[in-house]
């Protein structure tokens, strides 16, 4: 879509429709190009300081490395599509721009204002800008899921997405004895990162059983084949991890962190298909880095904010991407996770629908069925890798839930259990559980599901604590009520930054500036 | 053990290193130009930096900004993501710790 310049303007009242895109991962960046494509004027912006999201996540400026696409897949048609973005005429780039919060106008029929924090991360000099565009694509992305055990506080214990991030972003490497452990396909281009990099990679563990990941993979055998880059993707990986004799053991995690101070070792055990640790099939293995991921969750707090309805723990979308809010468009991993080659198609629809373009025009056909492969390619990732009900029976009652309150599973039981404490809300003002700096990003989903199976009577769904009732039996990736991201501040804003009032960067003085 | 960076030399992106130090707690940490905070104490040969309300220590977990357990004061500044804040040459951090009921 992006070498077609053949733009269909689409106006309102003359000018060009204003498309502001938030976060320029894979989902983003193709949204802004398609946004171009349909004749729109497009402010992408994210809040980091180069584009490319978490996949194609860039080594910095400073290090102006020749060959930044060695570490990476797709990289030459990345850098094609974002010098094409960041050099358009109608297109304006905001780095280090992070969308604080999203502001519904009066008039319910309008895209939100957007409000940005322009500067150095969790600066306090930084500035506010407002923006009110025709339409907004939000393209946030996800972050590790990571399901508590004990000893997960260590230093040494990193998200697997943490491992790939410094590998990516700035060729700083975890360890050299490391184990990567938790459920997905993630686990093995971090594995690969590793050894990339030169270190030991001593075991990739994946909690399934085979037959369960046999099971989601093989059904429907032409699905895979028509995601054949990610595919192709896997099977590099796969071979790499053989040629270093690096084993891919399924059905076995770490249950559990041990050091001094810092991880000095893991403990491993074989699960049952429903993930419950088999007693004496424990194994001691010395490392000093662990790497663990049990799955993604979406960054929900802006679709929220918008007002978006979620389903199934992510973001609802109809078939030309529109959120349930008025002029909100989503696409990439915040609508379910399949992995970078969908969270492109999503974008380019997501992009060229904000714009004014009509979704079932021929040009974009392809780009649909792209879209629709993705989908499919998301519900086998579930399918393949679902997290096991199973997981707390490697809990001990001192085992954090809450890593930033260090609320422990036996504080978090008894309240849940306690008819007096037991509602979702007393559960969560009673042990702290959530209400720490992360704000339940990374607890959210666990004590979620733990206060679930501890407080069958408890209140309605109606806070991050609360049964879901919509998944009974099986705790799926993601998935939980979607209070746990109601979080009215979506980043962090100092009370200086507050005070002050929004207004336009010297240098964006100029037409492109929406600030009001 | 502990972490380290790929040397410039040696990696094959074919990169540079323009050195720059950064200040923790008072000693003197050198990193490459470009790097993050945390990235700069990680390959400094440091794994922890914060203590949780416990007194337990902390560092990086989720590394993209998500987790807040690598706060750093920079140049004055509290609670600073280091995982999300490039180094700059002559910057001061300064570690923090969490006080139990603390707010952030
Ligand atoms: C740390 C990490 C590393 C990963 N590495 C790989 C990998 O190596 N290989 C792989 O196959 N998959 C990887 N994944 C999976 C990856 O999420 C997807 O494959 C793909 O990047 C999803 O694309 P996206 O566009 O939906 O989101 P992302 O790529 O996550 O992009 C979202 C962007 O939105 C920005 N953003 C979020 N909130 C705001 C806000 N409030 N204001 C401004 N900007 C904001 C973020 O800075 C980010 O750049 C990784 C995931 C994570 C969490
Ligand atoms: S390591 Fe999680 S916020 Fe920095």
């Amino acid at each position: 879509m992006t070498r077609n310049t053949d733009a269909r303007a689409r106006h309102t009242g003359g000018r060009p429709r204003h498309v502001v895109v938030v976060g320029a991962g894979p989902a983003g960046l193709a949204a802004a190009a398609a946004a171009l494509r349909a004749g729109a004027r497009v402010t992408l912006l994210d809040a980091s300081d180069r584009p490319g999201g978490q996949y194609h996540r860039m080594l910095p400026a400073a290090y102006e490395a020749e060959d930044n696409g060695r570490l990476h897949h797709g990289w030459d048609d990345f850098e094609r599509l974002r010098t094409h973005v960041q050099s358009h005429p109608r297109a304006e780039w905001w780095p280090d721009s992070a969308v604080w919060a999203l502001e519904r106008p009066d008039d319910t029929t309008s895209a939100p204002h957007v409000h940005v924090l322009r500067g150095p991360a969790d600066g306090t000099e930084r500035y506010r800008s407002v923006l009110t565009p025709d339409a907004l694509v939000l393209a946030t992305g996800a972050h590790d899921r990571v399901l508590p055990f004990p000893g997960w506080q260590l230093p040494g214990v990193f998200t697997a997405g943490a491992a790939q991030a410094l590998a990516k972003g700035e060729r700083v490497v975890v360890g050299d004895e490391v184990v990567v452990a938790g459920s997905g396909p993630f686990l093995l281009p971090v594995a690969a990162s590793l050894l990339e990099a030169g270190s030991d990679v001593l075991e990739v563990l994946e909690a399934n059983p085979a037959s369960t990941v046999l099971r989601g993979w093989s059904r429907r055998p032409w699905e895979l084949a028509a995601q054949s880059g990610k595919a192709a993707e896997l099977a590099e990986y796969t071979g790499l991890l053989a040629r270093h004799r690096v084993p891919y053991r399924l059905g076995r995690a770490v249950i559990e962190a041990r050091g001094d101070g810092r991880v000095e070792e893991v403990v491993t055990a074989r699960l049952t298909a429903d993930w419950t640790p088999v007693p004496g099939t424990e194994r001691t293995v010395p490392v000093d880095a662990l790497c663990v991921t049990h799955g993604f969750s979406p960054q929900l707090e802006l679709p929220v904010a918008a007002g978006c309805a979620l389903s199934e723990g992510f973001v609802q979308v109809d078939d030309a991407q529109r959120t349930t809010a008025p002029g909100v468009y989503a696409a990439g991993e915040i609508t379910g996770i399949a992995g970078a080659p969908a969270a492109r198609a999503e974008g380019l629809l997501a992009g060229w629908t904000a714009a004014g373009g009509d979704p079932s025009d021929r040009t974009v056909r392809d780009v649909v069925r792209r879209r629709d492969r993705g989908r499919a390619f998301a519900a086998r990732l579930a399918a393949a890798h679902p997290i096991g009900t199973g997981w707390p029976g490697w809990l001990r009652p001192d085992t954090l839930i809450c890593r930033c309150e260090e609320t422990d599973y036996r504080t978090l039981r008894a309240a849940a259990e306690d008819p007096a404490t037991g509602a979702p809300r007393a559960v969560k003002l009673g042990t702290r559980a959530g209400l720490g700096p992360c704000q339940a990003r990374m607890c959210g989903p666990a004590v979620a599901d733990l206060c679930a199976r501890r407080a069958p009577d408890s209140a309605p769904a109606h806070d991050g604590l609360a049964p879901d009732r919509s998944v009974p039996e099986r705790a799926v990736p993601g998935l939980a009520s979607a209070s746990h991201h109601r979080r009215p501040v979506a980043q962090p804003i100092r009370l200086g930054e507050l005070a002050a009032s929004p207004g336009r960067p010297p240098e964006e003085e100029g037409e492109h500036t929406d600030e009001r | 053990m502990s972490p380290r960076i790929v040397p410039a030399r040696t990696d094959a992106v074919r990169r540079r290193a323009t050195p720059l130090t950064i200040t923790v707690d008072g000693v003197p940490v050198p990193g490459a130009d470009g790097q993050t905070v945390a990235g700069v104490l990680l390959a400094g040969g440091r794994l922890s930096w914060r203590s949780g309300p416990s007194g337990a220590p902390r560092g990086v977990f989720c590394g993209i900004g998500v987790c807040f357990d690598c706060l750093v004061t920079v140049n004055g500044e509290r609670d600073v993501r280091a995982c999300r804040r490039r180094a700059c040459d002559g910057d001061v951090v300064t570690t923090q710790s969490r006080e139990p009921g603390e707010e952030r």
